[in-house]
C-alpha cells in the first residue's frame, strides 16, 4: 500500500526580476507521511519550508514553478490535477492551518459560517446536521459554550480562540492530512500549551496526519515522531525525533541544537557562523559548507547526495560516509 | 555593595477606559500596579510574562515615554518624575532601548551611518569627523564593518538589523539598555549570534540590562536575576538559576511547564492552564491569578498575597509560602 | 571573546557590498522624459523658435486671400488648416485658429503657461498640503482636531465654484490659478499624508527618537516627511493632470487665464465648435499637448517614486 502522503524529489523554483534570478526555494525535498503520523518540518526562515507546504496544496505564487518531482496523495498524482480538482482535495483531505489567526479568519462573518462551510462544501452536511456538525467541532476545540459562541464573530474572541477556531475549520472537512505552518508563533507560552495539547488529542482522536513547520525545536520535541531538517530548500537530515536529538547527524542539526538556550544553564550558546545563504546565489557544493565546523575538501567541491544510514535516518552530507571509510 | 544604578519602588500606571471630551472615565485598566524591583550596575534583570501583562507599559515608563500613575523611578539616585530639561536629556542618554522588531526600528529612509549617529547628534556636541569614528567604532564593536555605515537598513538581513539598533543604542555611552524582546523576531541560529554579542559587550562595557521577553530559557540564560509579572504585578523575582531549578509561584511553575522541552523524553511537571488571561481592566479580587491558579486555597480569592522574601534575594508574591 | 566578535566581522563580509552603480540612468523612462523635454524646451524657446507672433494675425500671402475670400488683400486668413491640407501651407504648419494666428506659435507660448500654471500650482498645493497633513498626523490633539476639520470642510468644497468665487475676487490671471489650484487641492495631500503619518508614529523608529529626546520639528524632518515623500510623489504626479485640466476649466469659463494669451485649456475651450464644424485640428492639437503632459508626469512620477525609495532603487 502507498503511504498516504509522499512527495518525491520535489523542486520549485521562484523566477524574479524579469526571469534574471532563480530562486531554488525547494531543491529536491523527499518525505513521506502516514495516517496519524506528525511530521516536523524545521528550520530556519527562507530555507523553503513554508514553499514546500504551498507546494502539496498547489498555492505556490505565480512567480513559482513546480519543476520537477511528484507529489502522491494515497497514490494519487496531486501535481496532474487540474486547479478544479485540487480544490476537492484543498480542506477535504488536505487541510492547512497557519500562522496567524487573525487574518486566516473573515472579520465579516460569524464563528459559525466558518467553520461550516467546509463541512457544508465537502461533506454535504445541511440544516440541522450542520448545525450539530459545527458544535461539534467546537468543543472539540475546547470552545467553552460553543452554541453561545458560534453566533460571535472573530474579533469577540481571544487569540488562543481564534487559533483553535481555525483549527475547528481544518477539521470540518474530515482531511487525511493538516498542514500546520508555525501556528503558535503569536501565541503566549501557557496558550501554546494549551494548543499543542489540544492538536495532539485531536489527532488521536481523528487519526489524522499532520505537518509540523515550525523553527521551534521544542515544538518538535514535543509534537513529532519523525522530522526533516531543512536548509537552503534541501532537507539536511531525516530521522526519528529521538534521533534527532540524541544523534543528530548533520553538522548543521547539531549547530541549531547547540544554539538554543537551555533552562536552567549558562553555558554559552554555540553561534554558528555567518548568515543563512542567499537561494539565488548558493555557494558550490554543499549549501552548509561556508558556516560548517566539519567542512572537509570534498564538501567544497560536490555536493552531498542523500546518504540512508543504520536506523531509517538520511542526511544529505559527506561526513557519516567519510567516518564509516575511515574507520573501516 | 554600592547603591542600585535603577531602582523601581512601587510604579503604577493606569490608563483611563472609555474616557472622551465629554463622557466620564468609565474604569482603569490597571497595566502596571505597584511594582518594585532594582537592577545594579553591569547586571541584566530579566522580565517574563505574556502580553498584556504589563512589561512593554513598564519599559516604557523607564524609557520615560509614558509618565507613571505613581510610584518612582531612581536612576543613580535620582527621582526621574524630577528631572527638567538637561537632566531629564542626560537620563534619556544614559537609558536606551533596543525594540523587537529590527524592520521596524530603523528608518528606511536613512542611511546606517545617521541613524546610529543620531544619539550622538542629539546629546552631544561633537564635531561631524568625531561622529564618524565613533559610528565605525560602534560598527565594530557589534561585529560589522565600519564601511557599511552608507548603506541603507533594508540591505542588512534582520539579524545584523538587530546589531545596528544595538550599536545604535550604545552610541551614547549608554548605562541601561532595555531590551524589550531583541531576540524573538530572530531566527534560531540568528539568536545565538544576538544573546553572545549581548553578553559580550555587557562584559566589556559594564552596560546594565533590562531584558523583557516572553521566552523562559532565552531571558534565564542571560540575566542573573529574573522577575515574573503577571496582570501588572511582579509574582516572583528571584535568581535565575535558582528560578530555573525550583520556581515558587504557581504562575512561574505553569511558565515553566509551557515552556517547551528541550529534548523529546524531558520529564516535566504537567500544568496546564485553564482559561487565559483574564482583562487587565477587570482583574480577580484578591490575588489575580487565582481563577487559573491550579493551588488555590480559599484565602486567595478574598486577600491579595505580597511582594515577602522567603529566602535571601528571593521573592514570592503567594499564599503557599507566607 | 574576541573570537565571536572576529567571526561577527566575517557575518558582514558575506553581506552584499556597497554597490554604488549606475545603472539606474538606464531606467529613467526615456519617453516621457523626452516629452517634457520638449515641451519644457517649446515653452522656454517660444520666442526664438514661434514662427509668428502668438497675439495676432498671420499676414496671408496674396493668394491665400485670393483662394478663400476672392480677394487680393485681406488681413488675416482664419482657420487654415494644417500643412498637409490642400489649402495648408508650411507657414503655418499647424494652421490658424479663429482669428487667423498661428496655432503652432500659440501652442508653443501656451505651453509656458500652462506648464506653469499645473507645475507650480500642485508644488504649493503638494507643500502646503504635506505640512499640514504632517502636523496633524504627528502633533496630534489640537492640531489633529482643527487641521482635519478644515481639510473635511475643504474636500467638500465644490472646487470650481470656489475656484470662480477667487478669481471674481481677484481677476482673472495667471497667477490667480496658481494661487486657485495651491487653495484648492492641498487638502487632498493633508489627508493622504495624515494618515501615513499616524502609522509612521507608531513605527519603533520614530518611538527610538522620542526616546531620545529628539526635538520634534526635527522629527518631523528626519523621519517622517522622507517616509511621506512616496505618497506625495505619486499623488503630485497625478494632480498635475488634474491641474491642468482645472486650468482649461477655468479658462473656459472666463476666469482663467486672459485671452488673448493662449493656455491649452483655453485653446481647446474656444475652439470647441470648429471641432463640430470638422476643423477637428484646432482643438486636438492643444488637446494632444494636455495629454502628453499629464501622462508623462504620470510616468515620471512613478519613476521618481521608486528612485527616492532605497529599498526599490537597487533592484
Amino acid at each position: 500500500m502507498p503511504p498516504l502522503l509522499r512527495v518525491d524529489d520535489l523542486r520549485a523554483y521562484y523566477f524574479g526580476f524579469r526571469g534574471t534570478r532563480v530562486v531554488k526555494a525547494i531543491d529536491g525535498v523527499s518525505f513521506s507521511l502516514e495516517a496519524g503520523e506528525t511530521f516536523g518540518l524545521v528550520g530556519e526562515s527562507g530555507c523553503g519550508k513554508t514553499s514546500t507546504c504551498h507546494a502539496i496544496v498547489r498555492l505556490l505564487p505565480p512567480s513559482a514553478r513546480i519543476v520537477s518531482g511528484r507529489i502522491e496523495l494515497e497514490g494519487e498524482d496531486l501535481l496532474g490535477k487540474s486547479q478544479t480538482e485540487m480544490r476537492q482535495i484543498r480542506g477535504r483531505r488536505i487541510a492547512t492551518i497557519l500562522q496567524d489567526p487573525m487574518a486566516s479568519l473573515d472579520p465579516l462573518f460569524s464563528i459559525y459560517d466558518q467553520v461550516a462551510e467546509p463541512a457544508y462544501y465537502h461533506r454535504a452536511f445541511r440544516g440541522r446536521r450542520l448545525r450539530q456538525r459545527v458544535k461539534e467541532l467546537l468543543s472539540a476545540v475546547r470552545i467553552p459554550s460553543p452554541e453561545r459562541r458560534m453566533k460571535d464573530l472573530p474579533h469577540q474572541m481571544s487569540g488562543g480562540m481564534r487559533q483553535r477556531i481555525v483549527g475547528a475549520i481544518a477539521l470540518a472537512g474530515g482531511p487525511q492530512v493538516i498542514i500546520a505552518d508555525e501556528p503558535t508563533t503569536n501565541l503566549d507560552v501557557t496558550i501554546q500549551l494549551q494548543y499543542l495539547n489540544l492538536l495532539k488529542d485531536l489527532q488521536r482522536a481523528s487519526g489524522v496526519a499532520l505537518i509540523f513547520v515550525t523553527h521551534n525545536l521544542g515544538i518538535v520535541a514535543k509534537m513529532c515522531d519523525k522530522v526533516g531538517v531543512m536548509y537552503a530548500g534541501k532537507i539536511v537530515e531525516m530521522q526519528s525525533v529521538r534521533g534527532l536529538f540524541y544523534n543528530p547527524r548533520h553538522p548543521y542539526t547539531r549547530a541549531l541544537l547547540d544554539s538554543i538556550p537551555k533552562l536552567g544553564t549558562k553555558d554559552p550558546l554555540y553561534v554558528i557562523p555567518g548568515q543563512p545563504p542567499d537561494l539565488s546565489r548558493l555557494p558550490a557544493g554543499c549549501s552548509f559548507q561556508p558556516r560548517c565546523q566539519s567542512a572537509m575538501e570534498r564538501c567544497r567541491v560536490e555536493e552531498p547526495s542523500e546518504q540512508h544510514l543504520d536506523d531509517a535516518a538520511t542526511t544529505r552530507c559527506w561526513l557519516p560516509l567519510h567516518e564509516a571509510t575511515t574507520r573501516g | 555593595m554600592g547603591e542600585p544604578l535603577l531602582e523601581v519602588r512601587d510604579l503604577k500606571k493606569h490608563f483611563p477606559v472609555g474616557s472622551s471630551l465629554l463622557g466620564g472615565v468609565q474604569g482603569w485598566v490597571k497595566a502596571v500596579d505597584g511594582i518594585s524591583f532594582t537592577i545594579d550596575s553591569g547586571e541584566t534583570l530579566g522580565l517574563v510574562g505574556e502580553s498584556g501583562c504589563g512589561k512593554t507599559t513598564t519599559s516604557k515608563l523607564i524609557l520615560a515615554a509614558e509618565e507613571a500613575t505613581s510610584g518612582a523611578i531612581e536612576f543613580e539616585g535620582r527621582n526621574l518624575a524630577e528631572l527638567r530639561g538637561r537632566e531629564l536629556m542626560d537620563y534619556r542618554r544614559k537609558v536606551q532601548v533596543v525594540f523587537q522588531d529590527p524592520y521596524s526600528s530603523l528608518s528606511p529612509r536613512m542611511r546606517v551611518g545617521d541613524i546610529i549617529a543620531e544619539p550622538i547628534e542629539t546629546h552631544e556636541q561633537v564635531s561631524r569627523h568625531e561622529v564618524r569614528s565613533r559610528v565605525a567604532q560602534l560598527l565594530e564593536l557589534v561585529g560589522l564593518r565600519p564601511d557599511m555605515s552608507r548603506l541603507f537598513p533594508h540591505e542588512f538581513s534582520g539579524g545584523q538589523r538587530q546589531r545596528l539598533a544595538i550599536a545604535r543604542a550604545l552610541s551614547t555611552n549608554a548605562r541601561l539598555i532595555v531590551l524589550d524582546e531583541p531576540v524573538s523576531a530572530l531566527d534560531v541560529s540568528i539568536r545565538a549570534h544576538i544573546i553572545s554579542l549581548l553578553e559580550e559587550i555587557q562584559a566589556r562595557l559594564a552596560v546594565s540590562y533590562l531584558f523583557i521577553a516572553h521566552d523562559l530559557a532565552a531571558v534565564a540564560h542571560v540575566s542573573q536575576r529574573t522577575a515574573v509579572m503577571y496582570l501588572g504585578k511582579l509574582v516572583e523575582v528571584a535568581d535565575s538559576l535558582e528560578l530555573c531549578a525550583s520556581p515558587l509561584h504557581p504562575y512561574t511553575k505553569a511558565l515553566f511547564a509551557a515552556s517547551l522541552p528541550s529534548h523529546p523524553d524531558e520529564a516535566r511537571e504537567e500544568i496546564v492552564l485553564s482559561g487565559e488571561v483574564p482583562s487587565a481592566l477587570n482583574p480577580p479580587r484578591g490575588c489575580s491569578f487565582h481563577p487559573r491558579c491550579p493551588f488555590v486555597m480559599p484565602r486567595c480569592s478574598e486577600q491579595e498575597p505580597s511582594l515577602s522574601e522567603v529566602s535571601p534575594g528571593r521573592r514570592v508574591a503567594c499564599h503557599l509560602y507566607s | 571573546m574576541a573570537t565571536i566578535l572576529g567571526r561577527a566581522t566575517e557575518i558582514g563580509g558575506v553581506s552584499r557590498a556597497a554597490r554604488r552603480s549606475y545603472s539606474w540612468v538606464r531606467e529613467i523612462p526615456l519617453v516621457p522624459l523626452l516629452l517634457v523635454t520638449v515641451l519644457v524646451l517649446a515653452a522656454v524657446l517660444a520666442p526664438v523658435l514661434a514662427p509668428h507672433s502668438h497675439l495676432d494675425p498671420v499676414k496671408p500671402t496674396p493668394g491665400q486671400c485670393q483662394a478663400k475670400y476672392g480677394m487680393a488683400d485681406c488681413p488675416y486668413v482664419d482657420n487654415m488648416p494644417p500643412f498637409w491640407f490642400s489649402q495648408g501651407t508650411f507657414a503655418t504648419p499647424l494652421g490658424t485658429d479663429y482669428l487667423g494666428r498661428d496655432l503652432l506659435s500659440r501652442l508653443m507660448y501656451g505651453a509656458r503657461i500652462s506648464l506653469v500654471v499645473a507645475l507650480t500650482g500642485t508644488l504649493f498645493a503638494g507643500a502646503i498640503g504635506t505640512l499640514l497633513g504632517v502636523l496633524a498626523g504627528y502633533m496630534g490633539k489640537w492640531w489633529d482636531q482643527i487641521i482635519m476639520r478644515v481639510t473635511d470642510a475643504w474636500l467638500t468644497l465644490p472646487s470650481l465654484v470656489f475656484a470662480i468665487l477667487l478669481s471674481s475676487v481677484r481677476g482673472p490671471g495667471v497667477w490667480n490659478i496658481v494661487l486657485i489650484l495651491a487653495l484648492v487641492f492641498w487638502s487632498r495631500y493633508s489627508r493622504a499624508v495624515r494618515g501615513e503619518v499616524l502609522a509612521l508614529r507608531e513605527r519603533e523608529f520614530v518611538r527610538l527618537a522620542e526616546i531620545n529626546g529628539v526635538g520634534k520639528l526635527k522629527i518631523i524632518r528626519r523621519h517622517l516627511i522622507p517616509n511621506v515623500m512616496n505618497t506625495v510623489m505619486v499623488l503630485f504626479s497625478l494632480q498635475v493632470g488634474v491641474a491642468v485640466i482645472i486650468e482649461a476649466s477655468l479658462s473656459f469659463l472666463g476666469v482663467g487665464v486672459p485671452p488673448p494669451e493662449p493656455s491649452w485649456g483655453l485653446m481647446m475651450a474656444q475652439e470647441r465648435e470648429s471641432l463640430m464644424q470638422g476643423k477637428w485640428w484646432l482643438a486636438v492639437f492643444p488637446g494632444i499637448c494636455i495629454t502628453m503632459l499629464v501622462l508623462s508626469a504620470n510616468m515620471l512620477g512613478d519613476w521618481l517614486r521608486v528612485r527616492l525609495d532605497p529599498q526599490l532603487r537597487n533592484r
